[in-house]
């Protein structure tokens, strides 16, 4: 195992996450802090509880996973798709590293950039609501797994993309979609009973259900399913990269 | 000496059918200069980019230091250095990282010492805390260079190093490549600037479509292949080369004042003295001569004509 390249990977990515930290920091305080004036005073008012939840508290746990699972797929696509758009990859490349190397490089620091945003976003909602997390090494988990598999989905994106407006494709037309219609802000069991059968193929659904879980004690779908299908989308992820490697599918010549 | 880079039968073909390498064998010595010579197109980026590791070859095997490039790929990139043709640089990264990475993807450890040696062998010491969009285009040429050196390859590729660069700091590369010699490393350089391969080559290869034409020391070239040429000014014009000087086959110039006689310096005889007879015996006065020894351009240009037309 060549160490000292995942290290210099992760290094390199993070000093640029560094070199904006300010950015970083800001931007994930102001949003959540809009969401909180929207969805928890102007609507939230009008909102008691959702399944015995305060609604201001309810919305957490779904405002932490959409920037958390935004964050990873962009910085994981942009950390992998920039070196390739500029030129830098070659040197990976020609480097003696293995696919699991370079994927625990790139996406372990897009990972942690995101846990750093839901972190942040965690610490200004619990100047909003009063939270308490019943699970807490749980959630934890649930965030790091969620971090983790996302950054692989958005290497995944970074690696297929061949121009800028294919980089931003994927987030904004489907993961955008599925994270808005997975129960950020709403139980699944405040829409018909159509909608609620259609939510169910929604995979987000599963990854904020058991984050909420994780939260609250309540969940739209059993944690164990949440935390079976988070883990067989990092499985498919994983394998995904595996497959591009070894064919060096649009990285090799 | 011993190949410490052996390439056999290698062979790229892309996926639109385009063959970039048909069977190319080669074998480089440790510690020369060799120089890859070649038209744009001809191969000579692919090949590089095979052994390194960028691009997979469709047949055929390169080792380095015996170990196999694809099976044993840790252990031969680990020898390997690459520079490359365009500057693929991170504008906003800071010098001095730039070498940390490049030394850590190569799995050594950070060393501080090394970088500082680096920098200074390649005058970038005092750019160390700059960032890379701030340097000149001669300067990151040279980050490049650092970067493939940090690592302590035993094998540098460079691939057209000297592409964009002007005539002073072209000749400050070549410095900078001889003294990396001179450190005991094995140079592989792709021009299509041939002085550049005469200045600095111990042997040149010359790549077309793929193929390597011929694999000679530069020297053994110039002399194999090297023709001279004398030019006569003359002091009134002619009209045209006198019938009695058609065997040594003049050129005359378009204003009738110079003839050009081309000979072979390794034949037994010039003709230079014949010649000479030859003109005052028919009249003609001499106002200068001066010789000049064709380059290794000419013969390239030779060769690739030459291969072109029994093609």
């Amino acid at each position: 195992m060549n160490t000292a390249a995942i290290k210099a990977i992760y290094l390199n990515e993070m000093s640029r996450f560094f070199r904006t930290i300010g950015q970083s920091f800001i931007s994930p305080v102001i949003s959540t802090s809009l969401y909180f004036v929207v969805f928890g005073a102007a609507i939230g008012s009008r909102i008691q509880e959702v399944e015995g939840v305060p609604y201001g508290a309810f919305i957490v746990p779904g405002l932490i996973m959409l920037s958390v699972i935004m964050q990873s797929i962009s910085n994981a696509s942009f950390g992998i798709y920039f070196p390739k758009f500029i030129g830098t990859v070659f040197e990976v490349l020609s480097a003696p590293v293995n696919f699991m190397e370079i994927t625990l490089g790139y996406v372990g620091a897009a990972a942690t950039k995101s846990l750093f945003i839901g972190l942040v976003i965690l610490g200004t909602a619990s100047l909003f609501v009063d939270l308490t997390i019943e699970h807490p090494f749980a959630m934890v988990a649930f965030l790091i797994l969620t971090c983790l598999s996302f950054a692989l989905m958005g290497f995944i994106v970074g690696i297929w993309a061949k121009n800028f407006e294919q980089l931003q494709l994927v987030p904004l037309l489907i993961v955008t979609p599925l994270v808005f219609l997975g129960g950020s802000f709403y139980s699944v069991t405040m829409l018909p009973p159509f909608w609620q059968t259609v939510t169910h193929f929604n995979p987000v659904l599963y990854l904020i259900s058991g984050f909420r879980w994780a939260f609250f004690g309540v969940a739209d779908v059993p944690v164990g399913i949440s935390l079976g299908a988070i883990a067989i989308f990092f499985l498919v992820c994983l394998t995904t990269v595996w497959w591009i490697f070894r064919t060096g599918w649009r990285i090799r010549d | 000496m011993t190949a410490i880079l052996k390439i056999r039968d290698l062979e790229k073909t892309y996926d639109g059918g385009f063959q970039a390498l048909k069977g190319v064998t080669l074998d480089i010595e440790e510690g020369e200069i060799l120089a890859l010579l070649g038209p744009n197109g001809a191969g000579k980026t692919t090949l590089i980019s095979t052994v390194c590791g960028i691009t997979v070859p469709t047949g055929g095997s390169a080792t380095v230091s015996g170990h196999d490039v694809q099976r044993d790929y840790r252990k031969a990139r680990a020898e390997i250095g690459l520079v490359p043709q365009e500057i693929n640089l991170e504008p906003f990264s800071i010098v001095e990282n730039n070498l940390h990475l490049s030394r850590g993807l190569f799995g050594k450890r950070r060393d501080p010492a090394t970088v500082e040696r680096v920098l200074k062998q390649l005058s970038l010491w005092d750019k160390r805390k700059n960032r890379v969009h701030e340097l000149s285009g001669g300067m990151k040429r040279r980050v490049l260079i650092a970067k493939a050196l940090v690592h302590e390859p035993r094998v540098l590729f460079l691939d057209e190093p000297t592409a964009g660069v002007d005539v002073a700091l072209r000749k400050d590369m070549w410095e900078t490549v001889a003294q990396l010699k001179a450190d005991g490393v094995t140079i592989i350089l792709t021009t299509h600037y041939i002085e550049e391969a005469e200045a600095m080559a111990d042997r040149v290869a010359v790549i077309r479509k793929g193929e390597i034409l011929m694999v000679e020391p530069t020297s053994e070239l110039m002399r194999r292949l090297g023709r001279k040429e004398l030019r006569i000014d003359l002091r009134e014009p002619l009209s045209e080369v006198p019938q009695a000087l058609s065997e040594y086959e003049l050129e005359l110039a378009e204003d009738g004042l110079a003839l050009t006689y081309s000979y072979d310096t390794q034949a037994d005889r010039t003709g230079i003295a014949g010649l000479m007879r030859a003109l005052s015996d028919n009249g003609i006065i001499l106002k200068d001569i001066q010789t000049r020894q064709s380059s290794l351009e000419d013969i390239f240009v030779d060769l690739v004509s030459e291969e072109e037309e029994s093609a």
